[in-house]
């Protein structure tokens, strides 16, 4: 369907009135991308009636310089470079009535270094164009010349390992439970029990800021109690990611502010604050040498629904340039959202310097990181220690397990369930090394761990029967073995 | 109280069986294996002291074995890691860590507190074994 181009040239192109988005030059099939253009992947679901092209260059037109109607003022302009180009629109495979619409930028239509510029380019207007049933933004290829204007991961998972004292295995976590209600002393006894019993890292939750039933400040002073008397107790570092987010950038500073001057290693921002403000937290922790964890609140509202919105991998990709250090990326086997193969993609994007396109992934770009520092992703939800063999498989060594439920549902109590936890995954990490099948005898390695830890077993008899298995909503439109031509 | 730092605390001290698959994984890996020693544990101490360099170029466990037998020979007193470090680029830096021999009483942390103004408190974590001199803490030889 990638016809020739049917741009109008010269002063027919200028000529007051209306003209299809594909004549006044956004949809080019012979145009080969520039290696410093952004390239933009929509899946474009047309209204019924509307020529996919045409559709697909609309796109193009509205998310650069187009309006519905001819200006004679971009003839003052270098109009042609600053079109943005669409050009390949293919099928969507088992899809009838999408399209996959490949649209190229120039590197001039973006401000260095601000994902509030991108986003308000990308995603800004065109979402709601008319002649559009739904618009979904797959993925986007950065290029090097782009990603370089960013500062990236305050921290990254190199230094959080060094700083944190932590090598070879995923490091441990837990949301304190119940979300809301506890005051600040109840609240840093969870803290406290977590990390003894053997977890490196709790965490407020999204909604935690500061409520009537327990303000910041008391948070933050019980919370530090905790952390350095279970650092005393097990002469490991611990952390506690205390939730800086609050209504003005202003008290979100002061929050951070005071978390370092009790000796914090990490705070913790939610998604909802904004691209802009999660950019000024990460050059605050970069500055003050703190760990920055993104909560990824709200995300599901945009990302989760496969013909419209935005797709989770391309807000990992955004969220590496903006420079937090944490991303919760899903579970796979857990309570939320997350197809293996869609998650495996999104803990790429999050981990590797380089990621080929592999579509089976949903992964549609060559994405180069020029060695901006990697994110480490989080997996939390629904899950525990009875699953360790699948997560460790899933997920691989660089990833924060957080058990909630898993740690402080524990019939024994909060520091049995964390002891549960990490003697499972060190007894897991201990048979991978030795080249043992862990996936398949994982049960049989846990129960052999279990006989010399009550806590683990009574963590394997409550949980055992727990599973979460739904249908996906989001999963890659390409089997492995489709070949597709790039 | 045991001091849980590295990779596999939280299981049964390992046999040496079990530390040779370990370095055996790490070999393969392509990794150098350094072992390292101190009695000063504190959580923020990263600089153990080296039982010579990384063993770089070295292909079977063995010879790790054979160096770590050496040093608890020295130092059976002290605790004992052995940290695998990988130079890829993009990571250079330790990929495995892990303690395989340990003091015979591990007296372990105390916390100071320094009160300051308003609620705010300063904490300090103390090795109850540190106040003595290095070399004579755990009983020293």
């Amino acid at each position: 369907m990638n016809a020739i181009s049917m741009t109008v040239r010269g002063k027919d192109r200028y000529k007051s009135g209306v003209m299809e988005y594909k004549k006044m030059g956004y949809w080019e099939p012979d145009y080969t991308p520039k290696d410093t253009d952004i390239i933009a992947l929509f899946r474009v679901t047309p209204q019924d009636g509307v020529d996919p092209i045409e559709a697909s260059a609309a796109v193009a037109g509205e998310s650069s310089t187009a309006t519905w109607t001819v200006v004679w003022t971009d003839r003052l302009t270098a109009a042609e470079k600053y079109r943005a180009k669409c050009f390949r629109v293919d099928p969507v495979p088992n899809s009838p009535g999408q399209y996959f619409a490949y649209i190229a930028y120039d590197l001039d239509l973006f401000e260095n270094g601000s994902i509030a510029n991108l986003s308000a380019s990308i995603i800004g207007n065109v979402f709601g164009f008319k002649p559009l049933k739904a618009l979904r933004l797959e993925d986007m290829r950065l290029p090097v010349a782009y990603v370089k204007t960013f500062q990236g991961p305050a921290t990254g998972i190199v230094v959080e390992r060094e700083r944190m004292d932590k090598f070879g295995r995923p490091l441990l976590g837990a949301t304190v439970k119940p979300k809301l209600g506890l005051s600040g002393r109840n609240y840093g006894r969870v803290v406290y029990e977590a990390l003894k019993g053997g977890l490196d890292f709790t965490k407020d939750d999204e909604n935690i800021n500061s409520q009537p039933f327990m303000h910041w400040r008391e948070r933050f002073l019980y919370c530090m109690e905790a952390v350095n008397k279970a650092q005393a107790a097990s002469g490991e570092i611990k952390g506690t990611y205390l939730n800086v987010t609050a209504g003005t950038m202003e008290d979100m500073y002061e929050r951070a502010e005071f978390a370092k001057e009790l000796g914090s290693v990490i705070i913790m921002i939610d998604l909802v604050i904004g691209y802009t403000a999660i950019q000024s937290m990460a050059k605050w922790a970069r500055r003050n040498d703190m760990i920055l964890h993104l909560h990824r609140a709200g995300h599901s509202t945009y990302t989760r629904q496969r013909n419209h919105g935005v797709s989770f991998r391309v807000i990992a990709k955004w969220m590496r340039l903006a420079g937090v250090d944490h991303i919760h990326a899903g579970t796979v086997v857990g309570k939320l959202e997350g197809d293996p193969a869609t998650t495996r993609g999104y803990y790429d994007i999050c981990r590797e310097d380089f990621n080929p396109t592999r579509l089976e992934h949903g992964v549609f770009f060559d994405q180069s990181w020029a060695s901006l520092n990697k994110m480490m992703p989080v997996a939390s939800g629904g899950i525990h220690a009875g699953q360790m063999h699948q997560l460790l498989d899933h997920l691989g060594e660089d990833v924060i397990l957080q058990f909630g439920g898993g740690t402080i549902g524990h019939p024994m109590g909060i520091q049995a369930g964390a002891t549960a936890n990490r003697v499972a995954l060190e007894a897991m990490i201990l048979a991978r090394n030795e080249g043992r099948d862990y996936l398949h005898e994982g049960p049989e390695i846990l129960a052999k761990a279990a006989a010399t830890c009550t806590p683990l077993k009574a963590a394997l008899e409550v949980w055992k029967d727990v599973t979460f298995n739904y249908e996906s909503t989001d999963m890659p439109d390409y089997a492995p073995t489709a070949s597709v031509s790039m | 109280m045991r001091v849980t730092q590295g990779c596999f605390s939280f299981l049964p001290d390992l046999t040496d069986e079990q530390i040779s698959k370990q370095v055996q994984y790490c070999l393969a890996n392509g990794w150098a294996v350094n072992i390292e020693f101190t009695d000063d544990p504190h959580p923020r101490n990263s600089f153990w002291e080296m039982w010579g360099l990384p063993m770089f170029d070295l292909r079977d466990a063995a010879g790790v074995l054979m160096e770590l037998s050496e040093c608890r020979k020295v130092y059976g007193d002290r605790y004992i890691r052995l940290s695998a470090f990988d130079s890829s680029h993009g990571w250079e830096s330790v990929r495995l860590s892990f303690i395989v021999n340990r003091p015979a009483d591990e007296p372990g942390f105390r916390l100071d507190r320094h009160e300051v103004a308003g609620r705010g408190i300063r904490y300090t974590t103390n090795s109850y074994a540190a106040d003595r001199p290095e070399g004579q803490r755990y009983g020293g030889k």
